[in-house]
């Protein structure tokens, strides 16, 4: 209780809230080292799921591949990368984007999977391409899955986001190795629950983007319970 | 005109879906393939617009092998209506209609008149156009199909078993909506079903299929009725087990057709 109280005081401290080193900062470059790593990842793991998810094969294999990837500490990867890159952001953003692959491509595929293979099928047999297929019809009936995979994500990136700061002097993960090294833990407390907040917010936002994706592949909300048929005038 | 020649289907697991297959489709008919589930009614269907690529044997639409045209291309100008429907569910009925149309670059403006329009003429209110499909009945999602299959306004009409999955009442419904539209619209027609008076009512012309798609008998639905080829098509269509004769009774001063069990089926004028 104790170290919480000390956690705040150090929280409350003026200085901390302003300047290039001050907790907004700070906390800005959390936010972008995580974007950047997320969009990384989704370069490679949303392709590579249409890909998996528009043929409906693979998906076994690819699976496989990713919780084997999931296996992976991150700690030893960012020292890998650490060793090749150098000391900077770089390594930590590799990183992240290896650790984020994993729940996109699984957003994406399974949402693929998820739709009603004769819904496609059709599409294409009234004349849409396969790219038509893809971005017209799989792609939004499956965003809620895939805006699920993208939370997952986000949120393991923005906690692990930490270990930027063990090549560089970035991020939130900045306080917690200082307070490490100078046996600070009121610091280490403040730092994570900075790091604390900022994955709530996030979630909250994520969470609201997924009901919006949720409107988008199902309009008539037919799968919501509470929602069936609206009682409009309903008409012969 | 659509020309099968020959056209075979084997699928890689060994089974034969069509052996061997003929048959021309004159334009402005209604050819409807008349079979058991199995029959390769569907694979024959699909080969048309190139969802199914024969094995053996060629498809040509006006003489020209479909092999030689771009799918996607092939399939915008040919109507499709599919026995589940196939709607999208994530857009509104009037956008399901205007599909065709707006991929081959019809304005929204106008693709949308059009999509109220092609709703009435299949007999379905206007204010059911911003609906999505869930909120529709069956038989309404049928005919939002068959106006979608109209859309481009194409030469040919594919229907797989169109209003198999509807109550019998909103089935006959839809029979006369199509037999309303051919009249004005003199459509190139290839219709599959298992309902032998579906058949019968909607063909010009019926072709009974056995399994593997082979032609057991082909007739208007009075050569058919008249002169079954064989025990197959006599079974096929119940002309084995008295379902299609009728007798005519006495009533007062009139003549009435009854069938085996003595009930009423209509009168003789
Ligand atoms: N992809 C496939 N691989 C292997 N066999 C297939 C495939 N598609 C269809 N078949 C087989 O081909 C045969 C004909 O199928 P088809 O769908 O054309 O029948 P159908 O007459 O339309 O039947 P139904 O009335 O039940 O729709 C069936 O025996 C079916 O199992
Ligand atoms: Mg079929």
């Amino acid at each position: 209780m104790s170290l919480l109280s000390e956690a705040w005081a150090w929280l409350a401290v003026e200085g901390r809230w302003s300047g290039p080193a001050g907790i907004p900062a700070r906390t800005a470059q959390h936010l972008a080292v995580t974007g950047v790593a997320v969009l990384l990842g989704a370069v490679v793991a949303v392709p590579a799921g249409i890909l998996v998810g528009h043929a409906r094969r693979g998906a076994g294999w690819v699976a496989a591949l990713m919780g084997g990837a999931r296996a992976v500490p991150s700690l030893g990867l960012l020292t890998l990368f650490g060793l090749w890159l150098g000391i900077g952001v770089e390594a930590p953003l590799l990183t992240l984007a290896v650790l984020a692959v994993p729940s996109l491509l699984a957003g994406v595929y399974s949402g693929f999977l998820a739709i009603d293979e004769a819904i496609p099928q059709a599409a294409r047999a009234v004349g849409l391409s396969p790219g038509q297929v893809v971005v017209l019809v799989e792609l939004p009936l499956a965003l809620p899955v895939i805006v699920g995979g993208l939370r997952a994500a986000t949120l393991q990136v923005v906690a692990t986001a930490t270990l930027a700061a063990y090549t560089s002097d970035y991020g939130l993960g900045r306080y917690l190795f200082a307070g490490l090294k100078t046996r600070d833990y009121a610091q280490m407390l403040a730092g994570s629950l900075i790091v604390i907040a900022l994955a709530l917010a996030l979630e909250l936002l994520l969470a609201a983007l997924q009901r919006a994706a949720r409107r988008v592949a199902d309009p008539a909300h037919t799968s919501d319970p509470s929602g069936r048929r609206p009682s409009r005038k309903d008409h012969p | 005109m659509i020309e099968f020649e020959h056209v075979a289907k084997h699928y890689p697991d060994g089974t034969v879906a069509v052996r061997d297959f003929s048959l021309t489709v004159p334009s402005h008919r209604c050819v409807v393939l008349l079979g058991s589930s199995g029959s390769g009614k569907t694979t024959l269907l699909r080969m048309v617009n190139r969802m199914v690529d024969p094995t053996g044997g060629r498809v040509l639409i006006d003489d020209a092998d479909v092999r030689d045209s771009d799918p996607v291309a092939l399939r915008r100008s040919i109507g499709y209506v599919l026995q589940s429907g196939g709607l999208l569910p994530h857009r509104t009925v009037a956008d399901n209609v205007a599909t065709v149309p707006l991929l081959t670059g019809a304005t929204r403006r106008a693709a949308r008149s059009r999509a109220l329009e092609l709703l009435g003429r299949v007999g379905l209110d206007e204010s059911l156009a911003q609906r999505y499909p869930a909120q529709l009945s069956g038989g309404q999602q049928q005919r939002v199909g068959v106006a979608r299959a109209l859309a481009a306004d194409p030469n040919i009409l594919l229907m797989d078993e169109p209003f198999g999955a509807v109550d019998p009442l909103v089935r006959r419904e839809l029979q006369d909506e199509l037999l309303r539209l051919q009249s004005d619209l003199g459509k190139t027609i290839l219709f599959v079903t298992h309902d032998v008076d579906e058949a019968f009512r909607l063909g010009d012309e019926v072709i009974v299929l056995r399994p593997q798609a082979e032609i057991a008998q082909r007739g208007t639905s009075v050569e058919i009725l008249a002169q079954p080829a064989d025990d197959f098509v006599r079974g096929f269509i119940g002309a084995d087990r008295g379902r299609r004769s009728l007798r005519l009774a006495t009533s007062g001063g009139r003549q009435v057709a009854v069938d085996l069990e003595g009930h009423a089926v209509g009168i003789l004028e």
